[in-house]
Parts: structure tokens; sequence; C-alpha cells
């Protein structure tokens, strides 16, 4: 019976051949302009995110670091060159916090999506799935360096004035943080399954690399302190993305923070990737729906 | 009754070719050498009760992971090679609800359209073209969670169509609705099926939802229990209907079967 069938369509099936295969640069565009304006609308929609994302640094910057100026005599460290205000060694590390937190944030919406069954519709779009992920990843650094540079422009007002050229040549610097960060948070929510296993992710990644990093003290005083400690940080991605971050404000590059970053982005995206890929995927050895 | 292997080595592909499909969760196994198919313009329904594997198998016809014994092919694309073709060609309607609530209608619809490379203006003509005459055009701007759940279903089902696929999935697409909500999804995707000329793979455990033109597929426990069309299974079987053949096959002393069968008919 089949084989009637069969016959029967194959008038049908001489117009497949002429149907275009493969996608247009422009569709690819099309595509990623979708998954962002989506973050995006997400964000906006969600003001109590946006709120808290820019309240938190905020608050380090008026209160944490106003009390602790005090206490920390900050000597002059590259790449300032004179004697500065804690407020002004803090704001690269906050705005590492910023990136941190979003990125993370993204990677939660992740598992959230893949909970209620919208990640399906994403990864049943017929573009390649590392594109599809690399998409995602830009919506959510986009969404970050929004925050950033409103955050930036408040500091600006708390004395925290670097040269104007600055604030431009942050933006790679804070592109390439967003996407280690957000890469990082990716290749987390393969790993979790629920939403509930993930806040403890958070406490577990989020908090150990922002303290046991360069955001809050530089890292001679943390030697002084612990040798341990200092090894630590070293190993710790995150001082250098922000330290990649402080020079880039003032107009240096710091080559060596720059190749870390640079080389983790690649290792935890490419991690994330096969995480999500189909065939070898830790989502396909998890049971669905 | 068993499908025929050499099913791809003929030059016409069928809207969906599953071939000695197997796929297990660990220890246990979920589809055990499943094969079939969806010839062109068919609407072929998938019946199987509960946990027969049904999800398992859209799982991996749609891609969300890979089919690692066996091959599936979509007009007569493979999907583990040619992955891009085969899907481009699909539409998909999960059991679960994958609308975001938060966006609007509309906005959902065109990012839809979007993860498949089609522009605003190209997506809201298409819109148009497929909720003419519908109510729910005139709600495109109100946020999906003001939607009752079987509007929710009907968006979802605009939404399967929007890149004009070629196959359309649907997995137990009327599962927690009302009997009214679900007379109108089922007649609504077969008024779909016909203006657009799709070929449907429809799962369900609901056999009032079938038609006696309609293709039937039994699976049962992970295996392909029986495929033909409605009066051949239900010959095949001895049966007086097909309800009885599905009974006999499955060995289940009545499937889950609400008792209104006439009204949808």
């Amino acid at each position: 019976m089949s084989e009637a069938v069969s016959t029967e369509r194959s008038a049908t099936n001489k117009a497949l051949d002429n149907e275009p295969s493969g996608f247009s640069g422009k569709a690819y565009a099309i595509c990623a302009g979708g998954i962002i304006w989506r973050e995006a609308l997400r964000f906006l929609h969600q003001r109590e995110r946006f709120v808290s994302a820019l309240v938190r640094p905020l608050l380090w910057l008026f209160i944490f670091a106003a009390g602790f100026r005090q206490v920390l005599g900050v000597s002059i460290v590259p790449p300032y060159q004179t004697y500065i205000l804690y407020e002004v060694y803090i704001t690269p590390g906050l705005i590492g916090m910023i990136l941190l937190f979003n990125g993370m944030q993204s990677s939660l919406s992740m598992v959230y999506d893949r909970e209620t069954g919208t990640m399906k519709t994403l990864l049943v779009s017929p573009l390649p799935r590392w594109y599809l992920l690399v998409s995602k990843l830009a919506a959510g650094v986009a969404v970050g360096i929004l925050q950033v540079y409103v955050f930036l422009a408040i500091a600006w007002f708390w004395d925290v004035q670097p040269n104007w050229i600055g604030y431009l040549y942050v933006l790679p610097a804070l592109i390439l943080t967003g996407l280690m960060l957000g890469s990082l948070g990716m290749l987390l929510s393969s790993l979790v399954q629920q939403l509930e296993n993930f806040a403890g992710i958070m406490n577990f990644v989020i908090f150990p690399m922002y303290f046991a990093s360069s955001a809050l003290y530089p890292l001679w005083r943390v030697q002084e302190s612990s040798p341990l400690l200092h090894t630590i940080c070293l190993f710790n991605p995150f001082t250098h993305a922000v330290e990649l971050v402080r020079f880039a404000l003032y107009q240096q590059f710091n080559l060596e923070a720059f190749l870390i970053v640079i080389g983790c982005t690649v290792f935890f995206l490419g991690a994330a990737i096969i995480a999500y890929d189909p065939a070898r995927g830790t989502i396909a050895r998890k049971k669905q729906g | 009754m068993a499908p025929s292997a050499d099913v791809s080595k003929r030059s016409a592909p069928f809207a969906l070719d599953v071939d000695g499909v197997s796929h297990s969760y660990g220890a246990r196994k979920a589809l055990d050498d499943v094969s079939f198919t969806v010839p062109q313009g068919s609407f072929t329904a998938l019946l199987g009760p509960n946990g027969a594997g049904k999800s398992t198998l859209f799982s991996l016809i749609t891609r969300l992971f890979n089919t690692r014994s066996g091959e599936i092919r979509i007009l007569g694309f493979p999907l583990r090679q040619k992955p891009t073709e085969a899907l481009r060609r699909l539409g998909v309607v999960f059991q679960a609800r994958t609308l975001d609530l938060d966006l609007s209608i509309r906005q959902n619809l065109t990012y839809h359209a979007a993860l498949h490379g089609i522009g605003r203006k190209a997506a809201e003509q298409r819109i148009g073209e497929i909720l003419k005459n519908s109510e729910l055009s005139e709600r495109l701007s109100e946020k999906a969670r003001n939607l009752s759940g079987g509007q929710l279903r009907r968006i979802e089902i605009v939404r399967a169509f929007m890149h004009r696929p070629r196959l359309i999935l649907l997995d137990e697409p009327t599962t927690g609705l009302d009997i009214k909500s679900r007379a109108e999804i089922v007649s609504e995707v077969r008024r779909l099926v016909e203006e657009e000329n799709v070929s449907v793979l429809w799962a369900t455990h609901l056999i009032d939802e079938i038609d006696a033109s309609d293709r039937v597929v039994v699976l049962h426990r992970g295996t392909v229990l029986a495929e033909g069309s409605v009066e051949d299974v239900t010959e095949a079987e001895n049966a007086e209907s097909i309800h009885e053949a599905f009974t006999r096959l499955t060995g289940l002393a009545r499937p889950d079967q609400p008792k209104q069968v006439e009204t949808l008919a």
C-alpha cells in the first residue's frame, strides 16, 4: 500500500529538489536578532531584575566602599598613575560582578526554559545548535553590558570618572568578560537539571569567584596576608576578567589577562556546546517529558 | 503488517520515515527497533497508551537528542546527517506548553519565525494568512498569559505552521483540554492540513480523535504492533472497530476514552 502512495506522491517530491537548501546570511542574522530581541523583552518585563541588578553594585559602591576605604589604603598599582580612592579601585570589580550575576542569571533562565519547555522551541530551530547557543549567549551579554553602562553613568556622579575614551576602550573587555562568564553559566546550566540545584551553584560559584579575586583588594595585599589565597586568586579566571576591564578602563591593554580570558571563554563555550549537543551532551542522558 | 525495511531505497521520500529506531534511558528500553512511515499527505495517528514511548520518539524526531541506533528521515533528509534540511521541514506541537507567557501572542509567533530565519514582515503576513477568519487574530497583542488552555494550544498549532513545514508532529495536543476545545483543535488541525497540504503525525491515546480515513501506527511498550489504514488494522485484528483492535493489540482492558465520542466524530 505504501508503494502506491509513494508513486502517487512522486510529483510532489519533485518540487522538493527546487526548494532552497541551507540558510542565507540574512536568515542567520534574523535568527540571532530574534533571540536577542526576546531576551531584551524578557529583561524589560522583569523590572525587578533590572533594579536589583543595579542596586547590588551600587550598594557596594556607596556603602561598602565608603566604609572600607579607611581600612584599606590602596597604593599606586598599574594601571593607576596616582593615589586613587577605594571607590575607583573597586569599580572594575563591580563591573565584573554585574557581568557575573548576569551571566549566571541568563543561564538560570536557560534552566527555567528547559523546565517550562521553551528551550525545546529554541533547540528545534533548523539553524545549527552552536549558533543558537552563541546567539543566546550574545543576547545575555548585550543585556549585561547595558547594565554596566547604566552603573558607570551613576558611578560618574560618585567621583569614579575615568577618561571618556576609557568608556569606549572598556567595551571589548566587557564583551569578552560577558562571553566568558555567560558561557560558564551556560555550561553549568547544562549540568544541573532543576532550578533548585542551581541555587546551590550560584552560592558555590558566584561568591567564591567574586571574593577570591582582585575585585575587592589588590593581589599584592592578598599575598601579604595569605600566599595560598593569592595563588587561588591567580587561578581564578574572574581575577583576570576584572584586570582586563580595569586596564581597559584606563586605556591600557593587559595581554596576560586578555589571553587567559580568551582561553577560558573558548574552553567554557566549547564545553557548553558539547553539553548541549544532541549526540554527546548531558541533556541527551536525561529523561525528558 | 510490519513496515518493510527497504523503505529508504524508494525514490519518493516519505514525509517521515522512522527506520529501526531504538532508545534507552540507562537500562530501561523506551523504544525497541521502531519502524514506521508517514506517507506524504497522510494523517497518521500514533496510537499508544501512556508510557508507550511516544514522547521519547518525539524527542528523537525533533532532535532534542540524537538517534543512536536506527535512522529517522524527514522528507528524505536523514536527521543525523542533514539536521538543518530535516528540521526546517518540520513543525512541532509539544505536549507541554512552550509559549512564553510573558510575551504577547504576536511576539511569540515572530520569535518562532525568527528562529527559522523568517523576518518580521513575512511573519506578520503569514500570521494573517493562517489566522484569517479566526477570532484569535484580534488577540495578537495580548499576553499569552491571558489566553485559555485551548487558545494557547491553538496558537501553538499556528506557530508550528509558521514556517510552512511539510510535516507536522503533534504530541497529545488535546491533553488537559475540555471536550469543546478538543473538538476545535482537531478540526483546526484537519482544516490546516487540508489547506496547506502537509503530512501529520498525531500522537494520542484517544481513539475518538482518529478518522476512518486516517492511517494508524500502534505503539505499545516501545514496539510497533500494527501499522496501516484504520480499515486494514481493524481487519487484521478481526475486530469490529479500531477501538476494539487497539484494545486487543495492547491487551488493555479499556484505553482511556471519554464517553462523548459521537459528538466529536
